[in-house]
């Protein structure tokens, strides 16, 4: 799944004084209250973090309160969809003019019939409402299939993305392994192998040309970031 | 009426049996949306007008008839497909007044309805979440025109539980399809909640809704929030009642008073007065208290049945601590957690006594905290009838020992009492010696615990020459603790104590301070009525304590008299009260074993068969009185027996 990168930082954590007893569990706290948000300078949502305090000496800064500046070096697991990204998720409701599904378990997202394409068909199965192919007999998406879709656009502050169905490598992901299609899908039998480390350079290429990372490691930024400390 | 749906082009005539078809109403209402979808001053009156009539059909905001509902549902249903149609700024009047929807008025099809739509609408990004919680929260308070009779009929009773029931399933239907709702609803509840200044009803009839939410699946994303703002509640109410509507019969009134009533016993202490008054005057803010703490303790007996009381128990310690344990003196707040202890004794009733002395002996609080601490947990010991004998003394043994490390560490050439200085350490012995008012008599009769307690230094911490506590702390408990310290023979060596009446002292005054923390005995009575109930059948009320002269005759010199000669302190120095019938059935190892020899002889040999040999022998000094006549002729008997 596309999206989803791990980043090393350099941060600075500010500990409150009262909390200089328990500077860890300070830290953990205030890197915590950044999780299920984005933030514009790691350009993503944060998911996970690992954090690492490499030295025992930290600097008071002066002022009002004299906080601590504790340095760290932490590993993030970012999201950060962007748009004709293939994202993969849970369907949870189906209606006649849209589709709802969660991604990574938090983020909610919707597809409209308009960014449906023309092959899906509402209809009625056993009762329950499902989208099925007319081209294809058995890709059906229903409540409770993974789906991959394409994204159209990620609304930042309530973490919901906008998803579109209309590329042709995209739909129920079961199926799709099983069938393949023309572009861009791995997990495919049929293919050989080296296509796909083909495939798998081009994704490493198509990442490094959104934001902005060096050319050597494609994976990794690093950023300097001062966070204000726990109070 | 068809008349005049048919001129705006309304299918509700329009299909020949009546009914509409889901397509055709969507259709339409698709056709109205759209048609207001452009700047106001360019929309065409016509298409205005059938906006407005749908804005009308959607929230009538009053009482309709069926067919009404119908077309409310079904404009509703219709409104749910095209929800990403909608758009805030065209389409705010409707919009509005789905929000503003109280569900308690409709029918089962029409609510069901409304919540698919503000479920679906929940899911348009960013736009409308936060009304479609606030909506559902503002749901859980019933109608405002329904008003105090018919608010217990069995119908709206009914109702209120339907209600409810579709508003938590409508929360977590959001909560499936938007996973971080949760964080909004939080928010929310926080902006949310009553003042309480509100009707009791609504207050009433929201708390419990939101207790309800809390123990639901989607409580465990809420945190302490619900109970946080809850106790906030309580404590905005508790602080608003004067304490001069709480009844004195007299101003100096004594902390030992008789608090029942119903037992008068002569009591030649003619200072202490009869307190069957005590009350509160009728206050609309106790009122609703009452009725608020009435659902509180209901919310806390369910998550006991439950199962869930710990997890309760623990928020509820940590607000206790942050909110409570900081406020100056509340009034009846704390017996939430009274009752929470109650239900739950060998775990939360454990917990929140050892919370309260780490609290008080810890060096990192602040002496404020540390002395409310150590009232609470005074208060809480001394009242709590479910608390076992073994942890008051164990707790008892914590406080001793603390107190006396302080003793040690005081500077010898000190000879001034600073009640101020020194007022953890007062607040300390005023406390020890309240409990032990309380239970003195029950830790005796656990020989065990008397050991213990026999062996902890309270004489030197007492007889302190520098900080000399019974100088300092509260005259009446003072006195009440030595008149029930000389008749177990607590200390070795009699004390002579004027029994000053006065309710206070200069140093009581000085080490309460303003406070007047000396004076704080936060588990005093409970005055509610209706919350009551809860309270009641586990608070100990002074009158049924049992003291360690209940039971004496009314002759005091007696006591001191005989006893001096007993050195060793050893197993069950029980007080000899002979006249109590009680006794006789106590065991074997409660026989007070003088030092008189030939007595001791005697009864030596008799041991083993004399299990049915009544426990108290009174030594042999004063002459044995004509009751226990029959005791003596007994022993004389076995006595007999042997010679034989």
């Amino acid at each position: 799944m596309e999206g989803l990168k791990v980043a090393e930082a350099d941060l600075v954590v500010y500990v409150h004084p009262s909390k200089s007893n328990q500077v860890r569990r300070a830290v953990l706290r205030q890197l915590s209250s950044l999780l299920f948000t984005h933030d514009e300078i790691f350009d993503g949502v944060v998911l996970a973090y690992e954090v690492n305090i490499p030295s025992k000496r930290a600097k008071v800064i002066s002022g009002l309160i004299p906080y601590i500046g504790v340095k760290i070096k932490a590993n993030l697991l970012l999201f950060s969809p962007k748009p004709s990204m293939l994202i993969g998720g849970k369907v949870v409701k189906l209606g006649k003019e849209s589709i709802h599904v969660v991604v990574l378990g938090f983020s909610s997202a919707a597809i409209m019939l308009e960014d449906i394409r023309e092959e899906f068909k509402y209809k009625i199965k056993h009762g329950e409402g499902v989208f099925a192919s007319s081209s294809h007999k058995r890709h059906v998406i229903k409540a409770g299939s993974m789906i991959r879709f394409q994204v159209k656009s990620f609304d930042e502050e309530i973490l919901h993305i906008s998803g579109s169905l209309l590329p042709s490598n995209t739909g129920c992901i079961q199926w799709l392994s099983k069938h393949g299609t023309e572009d861009g899908s791995y997990a495919d039998s049929s293919l050989k192998t080296s296509d796909i480390q083909r495939e798998m350079q081009e994704e490493g290429t198509l990442n490094t040309t959104t934001g902005d990372k060096s050319p050597n490691k494609t994976q990794k930024h690093k950023s300097k970031k001062r966070t204000r400390g726990d109070r | 009426m068809g008349v005049e749906l048919q001129g705006y082009d309304f299918p509700v005539g329009v299909v020949e049996d009546g009914y509409l078809s889901d397509s055709e109403a969507f259709a339409s209402v698709i056709n109205v949306i759209n048609g207001v979808r452009m700047a106001p001053s360019l929309v065409p009156q016509s298409n205005k007008e059938q906006y407005d009539y749908l804005v009308t059909v959607v929230n009538p905001g009053k009482r309709i008839g069926q067919d009404d509902e119908a077309l409310m549902a079904t404009a509703l249903k219709a409104l749910s497909r095209a929800v990403f149609r909608l758009d805030a700024v065209y389409h705010g009047s409707l919009l509005n007044n789905i929000f503003m929807s109280s569900i308690w008025d409709y029918g089962l099809d029409a609510r069901n309805a409304l919540l698919e739509l503000i479920t679906t609408l929940a899911t348009v990004p960013d736009k409308f979440l936060d009304n479609c919680l606030y909506t559902l929260l503002h749901n859980l308070r019933p109608p405002s025109r329904l008003k105090a009779p018919f608010n217990q009929s069995k119908r709206w009773l009914m109702r209120k539980e339907e209600v409810r029931r579709e508003v938590y399933l409508a929360l977590n239907c959001i909560n499936t399809l938007v996973p971080l709702a949760p964080a909004r609803l939080k928010i929310l509840i926080e902006k949310c909640m009553p003042r309480f200044t509100e009707d009791k009803y609504v207050l009433m009839t929201y708390v419990e809704g939101i207790l309800g939410l809390e123990r639901n699946e989607i409580g465990k994303f809420l945190g302490s929030t619900v109970l946080a703002r809850v106790v906030d509640l309580l404590i905005d109410l508790d602080v608003n009642i004067p304490w001069e509507d709480i009844l004195q019969e007299e101003p100096n009134k004594g902390i030992f008073a008789i608090e029942l009533g119903e037992c008068n016993e002569d009591d030649e202490y003619t200072t202490i007065p009869n307190m069957d008054t005590l009350g509160l005057v009728k206050n609309t803010f106790a009122d609703k208290l009452d009725g608020l703490m009435v659902v509180a303790c209901e919310h806390l007996k369910s998550c006991s049945e439950s199962g869930h009381l710990l997890e309760v128990f623990e928020r509820l310690s940590e607000i206790f601590q942050r909110a409570m344990l900081k406020l100056h003196k509340s009034k009846f707040t704390q017996f939430l957690m009274f009752y929470a202890c109650s239900l739950d004794p060998d775990t939360c009733g454990l917990k929140f006594a050892i919370m309260l002395t780490d609290i008080f002996i810890s060096k990192d609080e602040d002496p404020d905290s540390r002395m409310k601490a150590i009232a609470y947990l005074a208060s809480y010991l001394a009242r709590a009838k479910f608390i076992p004998s073994s942890l008051v003394a164990s707790i008892l043994k914590r406080l001793v020992d603390w107190c006396f490390e302080y003793c040690q560490l005081q500077d010898s050439w000190v000879n001034k009492i600073s009640p101020q200085a020194d007022r953890v350490f007062y607040s300390g012995c005023q406390a020890v010696m309240y409990i032990l008012c309380f239970r003195l008599r029950s830790i005796c009769d656990v020989p065990q615990l008397k050991q213990l307690l026999f062996h902890l230094p309270v004489d030197s911490i007492l007889h302190h020459p520098v900080l000399d506590p019974l100088k300092v702390c509260l005259p009446l408990i003072v006195q009440e603790f030595l008149r029930q310290a000389q008749t177990a023979r607590l200390f070795k060596k009699p004390m002579a104590h004027s029994y000053d009446n006065s309710l206070e002292s200069e140093f009581s005054k000085a080490f309460g301070g303003i406070q007047r923390l000396d004076m704080f005995f936060p588990f005093d009575p409970y005055l509610l009525k209706e919350s009551d109930r809860f309270m009641r059948p586990n608070f100990e009320f002074w009158d049924m304590v049992k003291t360690t002269y209940s039971d004496y005759d009314s002759s005091e010199g007696e006591d001191s008299e005989g006893e001096d000669e007993l050195k060793d302190l050893g197993p069950s120095n029980f007080p000899k009260d002979n006249d109590d019938e009680d006794d006789l059935d106590l065991k074997i190892d409660k026989m007070s074993i003088t030092p008189n020899p030939s007595f001791l002889h005697q009864i030596a040999t008799n041991f083993d068969q004399s299990s049915q040999m009544p426990a108290r022998i009174r030594p042999s000094q004063s002459p044995p009185s004509p009751r226990h006549g029959f005791l003596y002729t007994k022993k004389e008997e076995r006595l007999d027996d042997q010679k034989i």
